[in-house]
């Protein structure tokens, strides 16, 4: 903040000219000549329009000016799904953003403070500040995608919800023949009953031969044993078709599935995992009726990842992405205020045993106080006029579900409708939004004069 | 500091475990810092990554398939993209807005922060009011009646018209910027040239402007990067004339489809302002700290 000094405001006010009057009146012509071309298009480009603007907002949708309907497209802006859509997300943006960034902000500045490369970190948190909206919006598009293999977001997702729950080894195995049938929690049970002595052919298909679990060989028909069940769960498909349910050569046996024994009850009683060849066997079975069944977790599917660019994740996905954009800015205006703290304070509270949470929370926060406002305020003009990464990160179907006040107002002006009325009501709006800062930045001149 | 005062007295050997020892304390900073740097650098190293992969790659996979298989990096889409003629004439106009902008916003700017700050006239300080209260007006407040009025004016659709736009709304952040640093600048040079007889104009060429590089040169950057990184008003006042953010624009459409051309487009399109940014770190931060008193 000091170099340079850009900030500092001395109360300096140029000095009365000296005296002489042929130089006050040259001065008076210079001054003129200096401002004509800035204030030439400030008037045509701001304040001309601005005025146009207020007074447009009062008629109707088309034309020049349009005829006169009063509040109505105000109104619109209150009744409108799409309006209302875009100014209970802007509530959310002014409601999450400023109070992340500045957080975020303050964490990064004292952490960075700590370490010799801070300068490394600050250099890759500040990149995206350098880098249009508009492409960060593309960037994160990127990394949105639904599909986990696709979206590294939801990769990461997926990858933290495999140690949870993880994926079935056949997620879209299907059986074979009508005898086994498919129950309601999604495991695969054979109808036939089987008493010890018998043998269960479990018999799969709708397997890519690349969806095989790794080390299935030939499969085999397991010989009948007195006392046991035993069986078989294939992959009861080979190119041409092959015979269903009868195991032949070519079809693979599937490995690593979780068979299930279970009574007349339908409780299970015994459970084991298939071998190389696809077999397996339950040893010492109480005569009785059984019934085989493959466990629903052989078929549970993997996670399909959260749908961040659909219409209800939409608005979280943009705030994650603003935050990333802005927090490096926060960071470097709250570390320069950091920079800046007289550190005899800090050093003082140490020395009279504070703990650093303390130090912290006692002394750098409140002595920040000023910069973290004005990075609150300065996030909050930010959001309100939020445009472009919106544009660009939510796909055209969920825009409407993304909306926010400056994306309405270009959508209801330019957007196909051309409704200038509409358009100049939201864009006065977005103006009014923003007069309070406009009021304390005056006030801050004022003083400073 | 106090703990590096503490461990000065003993032997060189508890110097060294003491160093050690803060090290070790640091390590869960450092670690924190590692984790967060990437979640920052991840999203653009990923969009590069997408953009050196074919179209086939991405149709099932995402960039990173690339650590297992690097062999499937290709300047393919590179190469596609110095041959769009459309993509060619898209960045020629936008460093045709950027730098017309940026020159034309420092040359007025400057002159009139020189008028505020150091020429006295009634009504000065009303003025500079009026300017501070320009420095929030949303552009969306201009964005309809500039679309009429560039109508009658034949500026639709227009390089300069742009321009003209981005300058008007650059102007008052500029002058704000810029009157603040000039009256920070020693009186006694400015009123013993006035006393040697220099114009106003010699004062402002050989003095002002050499003397307000720094915070010139913060907002030449600041101004680059803006009018460089824009889509609305390219959007509302241009049709075909389309910097790079418009023309990426017009494909997101079919995104899953034209991801070749889309994320090449995107990283070429920030490649200028990051060399911008690395170029002139420190000019960028001052006019950052100088602009959050926006």
């Amino acid at each position: 903040m000091s170099a340079g000094g850009i900030t500092a405001e001395p109360p300096v006010i140029a000095a009365p000219p000296p005296s002489g009057e042929p130089g006050r009146l040259s001065r008076y012509v210079a001054g003129a000549i200096f401002l004509a071309p800035a204030l030439a298009l400030l008037a045509v480009w701001m304040v001309y329009p601005a005025v146009y603007t207020i007074i447009r907002s009062f008629f109707g949708q088309s034309g020049y000016l349009g005829h006169w309907v009063a509040f109505d497209n105000y109104r619109h802006l209150f009744t409108t799904s799409t309006l209302t859509t875009a100014i209970k997300n802007n509530a959310i943006w002014v409601a999450v953003v400023p109070a992340f960034v500045t957080a975020i902000g303050l964490i990064f500045a004292v952490l960075t403070e700590r370490v010799r490369w801070s300068v490394a970190f600050k250099t890759v948190v500040f990149l995206p500040m350098a880098i249009s909206a508009f492409a960060t919006g593309v960037t994160w598009r990127i990394m949105y995608q639904q599909d986990p293999n696709q979206g590294a977001i939801n990769a990461l997702g997926r990858s933290i919800k495999g140690v949870v729950s993880p994926a079935g080894v056949l997620p879209n195995a299907l059986p074979s023949t009508p005898s086994i049938l498919s129950s309601p929690n999604g495991s695969l049970v054979l109808k036939t009953p089987l008493a010890p002595g018998g043998r269960a052919l479990l018999g799969l298909t709708g397997i890519a031969p690349d969806a095989v679990p790794k080390g299935g060989v030939q499969a085999v028909d397991p010989p009948q044993k007195s006392g046991d069940i035993v069986g078989v769960v294939w992959r009861d498909f080979k190119p041409g078709g092959g015979k269903p349910g009868v195991v032949e050569k070519g079809e693979l046996g599937l490995p690593g599935v979780t068979v299930q024994l279970r009574n007349a009850a339908g409780k299970t009683v015994q459970s084991t995992s298939t071998k190389p060849n696809g077999t397996f066997d339950f040893a010492k079975v109480p005569s009785g009726s059984y019934q085989a069944a493959v466990g629903s977790q052989t078929f549970a599917k993997p996670w399909g990842g959260f749908s961040w660019l659909g219409p209800s994740l939409i608005t979280p996905a943009l705030l994650i992405a603003y935050i990333w954009i802005w927090a490096g800015f926060a960071m470097v205006v709250i570390g320069a205020g950091l920079a800046a703290m007289p550190r005899d304070v800090l050093e003082a509270a140490r020395t009279d045993g504070a703990s650093e949470w303390q130090v912290f929370r006692r002394v750098t926060v409140p002595l920040l106080a000023p910069v973290l406002s004005v990075v609150f305020i300065t996030m909050i003009i930010n959001v309100l006029k939020v445009f472009d990464l919106v544009i660009a990160l939510a796909p055209e179907s969920v825009q409407s579900n993304a909306n926010v006040i400056a994306l309405a107002m270009w959508r209801t002006a330019f957007g196909g409708t051309n409704d200038f009325g509409t358009g100049s009501a939201i864009a006065v709006f977005l103006f009014l939004l923003v007069i309070p800062v406009l009021a304390l930045n005056i006030r801050r001149f004022k003083r400073d004069v | 500091m106090a703990a590096t005062a503490a461990v000065e007295l003993p032997a060189p050997r508890d110097k060294v475990a003491a160093r050690v020892l803060r090290a070790v304390a640091k390590a869960p900073i450092h670690l924190v810092l590692v984790v967060l740097g990437a979640l920052w650098i991840v999203p653009t190293v990923g969009l590069f990554i997408t953009s050196i992969l074919p179209a086939s790659a991405l149709a099932s996979k995402g960039w990173w398939q690339i650590f297992s298989k690097p062999s499937i990096a290709t300047w393919a889409n590179y190469d596609a993209m110095f041959h769009n003629h459309g993509l060619i004439g898209a960045l020629k106009t936008t460093a045709y807005i950027a730098i017309g902008n940026t020159l034309l916003v420092v040359v007025l700017g400057a002159m009139a922060g020189y008028a505020f700050a150091w020429l006295d006239f009634p009504g000065r300080d009303w003025l500079f009011i009026g300017v501070i209260g320009l420095l929030v007006v949303p552009l969306q407040m201009a964005l309809i009646p500039m679309f009429r009025l560039y109508d009658s004016l034949s500026l639709y659709d227009t390089v300069f018209g742009i321009i003209l736009f981005h300058v008007a709304f650059g102007l008052p952040f500029a002058i704000f910027l810029l009157r603040n640093f000039f009256i920070g600048l020693p009186k006694d040079i400015l009123e013993s040239a006035r006393i040697d007889g220099a114009s106003e104009i010699v004062i402002f060429v050989r003095l002002i402007l050499p003397l307000g590089l720094p915070a010139i040169a913060s907002l030449a950057i600041f101004q680059f990067l803006w009018t460089w990184n824009d889509l609305i008003v390219a959007l509302t006042f241009g049709q075909n004339t389309q910097p790079i953010t418009v023309w990426i624009f017009g494909q997101l459409r079919e995104f899953g489809t034209s991801i070749d051309v889309i994320a090449p487009a995107s990283f070429i399109s920030l490649v200028v302002p990051l060399a911008v940014f690395f170029g002139f770190q420190r000019y960028f931060v001052q006019g950052l700290l100088a602009g959050s008193v926006k």
